[in-house]
């Protein structure tokens, strides 16, 4: 956009020069764009059909691999590892919902009630993502132990027995090891990446217009739904993108939060890729199909929400 | 009940539900300070004990820990300096010249935010195997990988800054003269600033915390993420909290000195009104 006013800034009375001017410095952009797009392309593309390819090898570290156009490592990962997959899906899409839940009524009180405030406020969203993600969520290990006053609260409660019917947990009086810690625990690291772009778009709306909203007889909850929320859906869209892109991929939550039963994509790829011999053909098939599945998932998601500009 | 008392209650709802949940991001971090103060029973630093300062008087007991610090802040540094340079420069060919291929430069650098890390790793991993074979993996396959998945974001950031800049005060200063040179030296580059130092400590953020593109790219290497992951197996010492206190702690102290200026600014301002 400022690129364009940029080059029409040139006065038609210099046209001439300019022009000769402007052919000698074509080639800038170029320059600038050469050693940051090379690495992208050579580190970031290239690997990807380097993957693609390594996915229909067979062989083994020792004796090198061949091309040998064998479909199986996908077909194994879906008759296989179906269930980690499904997992991955399931507590990636959980996560987002209940941040988007969780997350825009922070954003908006950060936004609107703020006030001198709010750069503060909005620096306690962020400062605890400066410490290692690994050590926070090994604190979550000690806050839902099963001795701890979290757990007992919960079971007292009644809350635990209500988890119990829904699937998150199987035994009341433990919190840990179940889909019920793994998808808490994803939703405390990932959070802050949808307050981010929440508050970004709710803190442009002019104010004004809730006053106008309740000038016009409309209901607190009616200026939200017809005003504030079309308004901050760019902020909406970004932030659920933001936060299912990494919890899709995530293995570590279900790691140190979860139990065996907890397993997904994310924990056989570091798996196969890590510490098995043969393993590393099958984990580029998944890691292929992780790349296509996410891509499709974001895909039909901005064009549904109307909003390609995003991209 | 009159529209006011509802209005009330609701501001106070939304408060006490926006405090529980900055209660909720903040609790670990409290929890980490705390039991880096414990003296653990057992292997495993997860149920208080009692109080002791051992940890803090003695962050290297374990030497292997230590080294990984080491290894990923060279990292981070290395990671930092080359995907600043590069992503600036990005910013710049974008929001200041025309050329072919937008649209493509858009998807290229749009892609590696839009990929989850595992697959950008195991992709890396596949790639160096099938060019520089396995033995080539450790500390430079970790810095390049590195510097690609903070492109994008250094781009963003930068091209942030620059879209929100005042492009008059560059024509003002070659109406006065002032070379190409000179007007990006003394205008552009002064302003564009603070958007390359949060790029920068972006990218550090995101090079010194990473574990999962780390561990596929790292062959026998041990990052500090790599260690505490690692030590969730046979032993979670105190020291590990020590060095998570100790990070955030000068997050927070550099949080307050960037606040500085600003609260200098508004206490002169309201001292001269």
């Amino acid at each position: 956009m400022s690129a364009t006013t940029a080059d029409k800034a040139v006065p038609p009375a210099a046209a001439a020069p300019a022009a000769e001017h402007k052919r000698r410095l074509n080639r800038t952009p170029y320059l600038l764009l050469a050693p940051g797009v090379l690495w992208l392309v050579v580190f970031f593309l290239i690997p990807i059909f380097t993957a693609v390819s390594a996915s229909v090898q067979t062989g083994s570290l020792d004796m090198g691999f061949d091309v040998t156009w064998d479909w199986s490592n996908y077909t194994t990962t879906f008759s296989q590892y179906s269930t980690e997959v499904w997992h991955s899906l399931e507590y990636s899409v959980i996560c987002t919902v209940v941040c988007l839940v969780l997350g825009y009524p922070l954003a908006y009180f950060i936004a609107f009630r703020g006030g001198r405030w709010k750069n503060l406020l909005m620096a306690l969203v962020i400062a605890p993502a400066f410490t290692s993600f690994l050590i926070r969520t090994i604190a979550w290990e000690t806050i839902l132990s099963d001795h701890g006053w979290v757990t007992r609260i919960l079971s007292d409660t009644g809350i635990s027995n209500l988890m119990v019917h829904l699937g998150l947990l199987t035994d009341p009086h433990q919190l840990l090891n179940t889909p019920f810690s793994v998808i808490f625990g994803m939703v405390y690291n990932f959070l802050p990446f949808t307050v981010l772009p929440l508050y970004t778009s709710l803190e442009k709306i002019d104010p004004r217009l809730h006053e106008a909203g309740s000038d016009l007889y409309c209901s607190g909850l009616k200026t939200w739904r017809h005003v504030t929320w079309p308004l901050s859906l760019p902020g909406v869209i970004a932030g659920t993108l933001l936060t299912f892109i990494p919890a899709v991929g995530d293995y570590i939550n279900a790691y140190m939060l979860g139990g065996p039963n907890t397993h997904v994509i994310g924990t056989v790829i570091e798996n196969e890729a890590l510490r098995d011999v043969f393993g590393y053909p099958i984990a580029s098939a998944m890691g292929v199909i992780l790349t296509a599945g996410t891509l499709i998932i974001v895909l039909v998601y901005v064009k549904k929400a109307g909003s390609e500009d995003l991209l | 009940m009159t529209t006011k008392a509802v209005d009330w209650i609701k501001a106070h709802v939304l408060a006490f539900v926006a405090i529980v949940i900055l209660v909720f991001l903040v609790a670990p971090n409290a929890i980490m300070l705390l039991f880096s103060f414990n003296q653990p029973a057992n292997k495993y630093n997860f149920v208080w004990n009692k109080f002791s300062a051992n940890a803090w008087r003695h962050p290297c007991a374990s030497a292997d820990m230590c080294s990984s610090i080491k290894l990923s802040v060279s990292i981070a540094v290395i990671a930092t300096i080359v995907a600043t340079a590069l992503g600036t420069m990005v910013a710049f060919a974008m929001m200041r010249h025309r050329f072919k291929a937008r649209g493509f430069l858009n998807v290229l650098l749009f892609l590696p935010m839009a990929a989850p890390e595992v697959t950008m790793g195991i992709t890396l991993m596949t790639f160096f195997y099938n060019t520089t074979g396995s033995n080539s993996l450790g500390f430079w396959t970790i810095v390049i990988a590195h510097v690609m998945f903070s492109l994008s974001y250094v781009v963003v950031t930068v091209k942030a800054r620059l879209s929100g800049m005042d492009p008059t005060l560059e024509k003002a200063a070659a109406d006065l003269y002032a070379t190409p040179m000179q007007t990006f030296r003394r205008v552009t580059l002064p302003l564009v600033m603070p958007g390359i130092l949060a790029a920068a400590l972006l990218s550090f953020a995101l090079s010194i915390d990473d574990y999962i593109i780390t561990v596929l790219t790292a062959g026998n290497e041990v990052t500090f993420p790599m260690y505490v992951y690692a030590s969730f197996q046979h032993s979670v010492p105190a020291q590990i909290d020590v060095i998570g206190s100790t990070m955030l702690l000068i997050t927070l102290v550099g949080i307050a000195c960037a606040q500085v200026p600003q609260i200098v600014k508004s206490l002169r301002a309201s001292s001269a009104g």
